[in-house]
């Protein structure tokens, strides 16, 4: 389960996803692990203007891993900014952060109505009981 | 949770699921080529996009594009493993009438022959609507995000099945898994049948207007019908 997926996960009970506490969903009892992904600076560079930012420092945060996002999207640049390229090592070190970092096992909780969401061998279940459909 | 709907659930757990968690292997050995609208539709995506492919079997459209990013879910936990090795996407376990997603985020979709495996109209709407509130709504600086889907088509007589135009749309299709001979020469064959709404001309289309969707472009190829879709708000 890498880092960059769940800034694209959410609760999957329904009446959770009008609730702003069933996102981010929050680590518990988790295992990190590396994977090793090829750097592709293209890709890279133009995914970070659809991470929402404040979701990946708190996920960060939550694994102990916050000295490692910057304070600022440095993909998303202000107008009176000019168009000046990110660093290679800056988007090399997201790379690593995004892609490259993830959860092996442990839990996705939600923080709306605490559902548990198992990850086993890095694979996230996110089937739900029938009580909860 | 009604009493049809969780009969529907029944149904389709026995007649979908549990044959795909045990077909998984040999179904994946024979699921190997992208179909070309697909392709296309993948291909055509800008480096970054980031995207669902919802019920991804076992993953044979994650290798087409690599400078985008897709997030797969398939209820078949044994399809998940083998669709997870494609780097760098990821495949998790979910449902697709109950996707984890957060609304209007993403930039695309597909879904490839999976809403013809749901067992009522009202499921499979629901699931099209599901789809569709993933995507980005259109806004002043772009059209929003798009979405691909895949159904079988009745009208198919020139394929082996020879379904055609009037014929019954809901079918349980078999799936004759034969055992490894080699391994196990005593073993024999075992049919598993699995759940499929043919899908006559048109209705697909209906399907997604009911769901709220605006149709950007739609066809038949290979004995399916297909639509590429977006949000109207």
């Amino acid at each position: 389960m890498k880092l960059l997926t769940t800034n694209f996960l959410t609760c999957a009970v329904k009446t959770c996803k009008t609730s702003p506490l069933s996102f981010p969903l929050h680590f518990k009892d988790a295992t990190l692990e590396r994977t090793e992904i090829d750097y592709n600076p293209l890709f890279i560079r133009n995914v970070l203007p659809r991470v929402n930012w404040d979701a990946l420092t708190t996920t960060a945060t939550e694994l102990g891993l916050q000295s490692l996002v910057p304070a600022r999207n440095p993909g998303t640049r202000t107008e009176t900014e000019t168009e000046t390229d990110i660093k290679d090592e800056e988007l090399r070190k997201l790379h690593n952060l995004l892609l490259e970092t993830g959860v092996v096992e442990g839990k996705l909780v939600c923080g709306n109505c605490g559902f548990e969401y198992p990850i086993k061998e890095g694979v996230g279940n996110f089937l739900l009981p029938a009580h909860l459909v | 949770m009604t009493d049809s709907w969780r009969n529907e659930v029944q149904y389709e757990d026995k007649h979908v699921h549990e044959v795909y968690d045990q077909i998984a292997t040999h179904f994946s050995a024979t699921r190997y080529k992208p179909w070309p609208v697909v392709d296309e539709f993948l291909r055509s995506l800008p480096a970054g996009a980031v995207g669902l492919d919802v019920g991804c079997g076992n993953g044979k459209y994650l290798p087409v594009n690599k400078n985008v990013f897709i997030v797969a879910s398939d209820r078949s936990k044994a399809l998940v493993e083998i669709a997870g090795q494609h780097q760098p996407h990821t495949a998790i376990v979910a449902d697709t009438l109950s996707l984890p997603h957060p609304p209007s985020r993403f930039d695309f979709a597909i879904s490839i022959a999976v809403i013809h495996h749901l067992s009522s109209v009202d499921r499979r709407i629901q699931a099209i609507r599901a789809i569709l509130q993933t995507l980005t709504p259109p806004s002043r600086a772009s059209s929003g995000g798009q979405a691909l889907i895949f159904v079988w088509a009745l009208e198919q007589k020139n394929s082996r099945r020879g379904w055609d135009r009037g014929g019954q749309q809901d079918v349980l299709v078999p799936w004759v898994l034969k055992p490894d001979h080699a391994s196990q020469p005593d073993t024999p064959a075992r049919t598993y049948q699995r759940y499929y709404h043919l899908y006559h001309e048109g209705e697909l289309q209906d399907n997604v207007i009911a769901a709220g969707a605006r149709i950007l472009s739609s066809g038949y190829d290979r004995d399916n019908w297909w639509v590429v879709i977006a949000r109207r708000d």
